[in-house]
């Protein structure tokens, strides 16, 4: 049986396990039918080309795992930014960890989605929010919704801010010999509120893991989000990320995407732009080796006048990697002054990795300034004398040239132990010791 | 200390140097003037051990040791220094970070252990100072954003903290005011001491006024026309070079 036929058939037990008079029911049974019809995306559809699913489709993944295990917190530290003091929401296998979490009700709610879902006190928010941005016709984001039960559930009232960040983990225990994910997260900042989000799926074992993950995030007036996605997850681990991102007048959201391992990373990023003086930031940092492969598709839709939109996705590309950055800007007839700004920049450091880049700009007002520009090359060899000059050897020269070139993507990370974090992962992704602290 | 004897190169086949005999004992300065395209600066990066430069014939030592087959780093380590024409920017990389990854390699090449901070920060205060370089200047990123006068100048800081046995000036005068000249002219003069020496790469005298040389060496389509003491630059300076490409026709 094909992944497609399994998925549709695991439906149906699904569907003995839920209330099937929740509205929200109604809302799966709609996307089941979606990706029924669509099926998984195939390399001829435009938005697919560079990234294939054939071989992951051949994989038997378990929709449902079988046991429930028990992780200690010493032998998972590390995947926590464990330096600060954060809430925490735990999956292992799909299944909330109370023992892992750190929950919180105190003027904010950060918990469970399933909690969410079902609990009448969630009903209006879940009403008026969920599925309300995610894609009904992209066929993953609907299998995702088809599925969706358990996740992390983020709702931040007006003027408040949580005391602490939020850390997500996802972690797969490698119980299964292939197991499927499909988490659901939903991120709701009210008016003049603020979070800060980490999320990080981490595999634990070298067996296939795929995660279709979606996470929808609304910021109204004047809220401030800030997303942070860290992948650097084992060899036979994927990770399909579909995020998508509603903003109001004068909101600011900023999402950072940290690409340094796993298998195949597929990044639909998806801002809509919704009131006036937004403003959206899209960055990334992608460091591969082995054949690692890691898709960036952005999308920023400018509907109203006056917003600005900033992405900026640094790459370094070793071994036989891949790499796609395909960023999409619709700026609306009506979104005049709109200042929309995208940069990609790409280092090959082997000859056999490869980068395919494409900007996409649909500007229908007249008034706007949106630039763009994409470079694919090899590190500078005159750079590189002037470090190897002074002392440095290569390695280390070619090392600190890379972090250069990835440095100010970090600039915006308003987390200085975070910050820490990833300086600490691209010097070892680098595999050297730059010998002073970044 | 360097000794260069019939030294050709050449980049992607074509020659560039052709035959330039050169040497240099501790405690002296030499200048290396000529026209543009003289191969002043093949010269400068061929000592430092730029790849892209193939030696063809003769050879370059330094302390009787060969440096051909050395990477740029361990000519670093073994007392070579050169200071860039146009230094590069490394955003995110501060330039006391630099400097301090830059001893602590070089000292890690001799087998010792890593300067300590305290000595660290004395001697960039020291030499900081020595270059007027404001201390705010040095959390700022390597060359990002610095005037030509400022990267010259962080050039020399460097070379004032590296404390090389042979430094190379590659047009350290071009793109810099009369103040900043005094500035790095000064910040040389002040490391000049008998053990080590300094070769002046230049293409005007207005530099070897402030850094008088011991020698004067005319570079002409890759080779020492003329070689001369510090009355020859005054010379060249009122009469230009084309009276030494004709004596070198000739």
């Amino acid at each position: 049986m094909d992944l497609k036929d399994k998925l549709l058939s695991s439906f149906l037990a699904f569907e003995s396990n839920v209330d099937l008079d929740n509205p929200v029911h109604e809302v799966r049974s709609e996307a089941i039918k979606n990706f029924e019809n669509k099926g998984f995306p195939s390399k001829r559809e435009e938005a697919w080309k560079y990234t294939s699913l054939n071989n992951l489709q051949k994989i038997d993944f378990s929709i449902f795992p079988k046991q429930e295990t028990a992780l200690e917190y010493k032998d998972i530290k590390k995947y926590f930014i464990h330096e600060i003091d954060t809430y925490k929401i735990v999956f292992i296998d799909g299944v909330y960890s109370s023992y892992l979490s750190e929950t919180t009700h105190d003027g904010v709610d950060v918990c469970l989605m399933s909690a969410a879902l079902t609990k009448p006190q969630y009903r209006q928010v879940i009403d008026v929010y969920f599925n309300k941005v995610a894609s009904k016709d992209e066929s993953l984001t609907s299998l995702n919704t088809a599925f969706s039960k358990e996740g992390a559930y983020i709702y931040i009232p007006k003027n408040k801010m949580p005391k602490k960040p939020i850390q997500i983990l996802h972690l797969a225990t490698g119980n299964e010999a292939a197991l499927l994910l499909q988490p659901r997260n939903l991120v709701i900042a009210e008016e003049n509120a603020e979070v800060q989000v980490i999320e990080r799926h981490q595999s634990l074992t070298g067996n296939e893991v795929l995660t279709n993950s979606v996470t929808e995030i609304f910021a109204a007036q004047d809220a401030i989000v800030d997303y942070y996605k860290v992948q650097n997850d084992v060899s036979t681990a994927s990770l399909i990320d579909n995020t998508y991102i509603s903003q109001k007048d004068k909101s600011v959201v900023r999402v950072h995407t940290f690409s340094f391992g796993g298998k195949l990373t597929r990044n639909n990023l998806n801002f809509y732009q919704n009131g006036e003086r937004i403003d959206s930031t899209l960055k990334g940092v992608t460091i591969l080796g082995e054949k690692q492969h890691v898709d960036h598709h952005t999308l920023v839709h400018h509907a109203q006048p006056n917003c600005e939109s900033h992405q900026d996705y640094k790459g370094i590309f070793g071994e036989q990697s891949t790499g796609v950055f395909n960023g999409k800007i619709i700026v609306d007839k009506i979104a005049q002054k709109t200042n929309a700004f995208q940069q990609n920049n790409n280092v090959l450091i082997s000859d056999r990795a490869t980068v395919n880049t494409k900007p996409q700009l649909e500007i229908f007002a007249d008034d706007v300034k949106c630039s763009h520009g994409c470079t694919v090359g090899q590190l500078d060899e005159e750079a590189l004398f002037y470090l190897q000059s002074r002392g440095i050897p290569k390695k280390e020269a070619q090392a600190l040239l890379m972090y250069a070139f990835a440095n100010n993507v970090l600039e915006s990370v308003r987390i200085p132990e975070l910050k820490t974090r990833i300086n600490t992962l691209i010097a070892n992704k680098l595999g050297v010791n730059l010998g002073f602290d970044l | 200390m360097l000794e260069i004897k019939d030294l050709h190169a050449s980049i992607e086949d074509k020659k560039i140097l052709k035959g330039i005999n050169l040497e240099v004992n501790p405690g002296e300065v030499h200048a290396i003037m000529g026209p543009n395209g003289s191969g002043k600066s093949t010269l400068a990066s061929v000592i430092a051990g730029k790849e892209e430069f193939e030696i063809k014939k003769g050879s370059i030592s330094l302390d009787g040791e060969d440096l051909e087959e050395l990477a740029p780093e361990e000519r670093a380590h073994n007392g070579i220094f050169m200071s860039f024409q146009y230094p590069v920017e490394i955003p995110g990389v501060s330039v006391t970070n630099f400097i301090k990854t830059a001893i602590n390699e070089s000292r890690k090449a001799r087998g010792l252990e890593d300067m300590p901070a305290n000595e660290m920060l004395k001697l960039i205060r020291e030499k900081s100072e020595l270059l007027e370089i404001d201390r705010k200047f040095l959390s700022r990123s390597l060359n990002e954003g610095f005037s030509g006068g400022e990267k010259k100048r962080n050039e020399i800081f460097q070379m004032a903290m590296m404390e090389p046995k042979l430094a190379i000036l590659d047009e350290t005068d071009s793109g810099l005011d009369i103040d900043a000249l005094r500035i790095v002219a000064n910040g040389v003069n002040k490391l000049r001491s008998k053990d080590n020496a300094i070769i002046v790469i230049t293409h005007y005298q207005r530099l070897l006024e402030y850094i008088v040389p011991d020698y004067v060496h005319v570079l002409h389509d890759g080779k020492i026309v003329k070689s001369g003491s510090k009355e020859l630059a005054l010379e060249l300076e009122e009469k230009g070079y084309d009276w030494l490409k004709q004596e070198a026709v000739l």
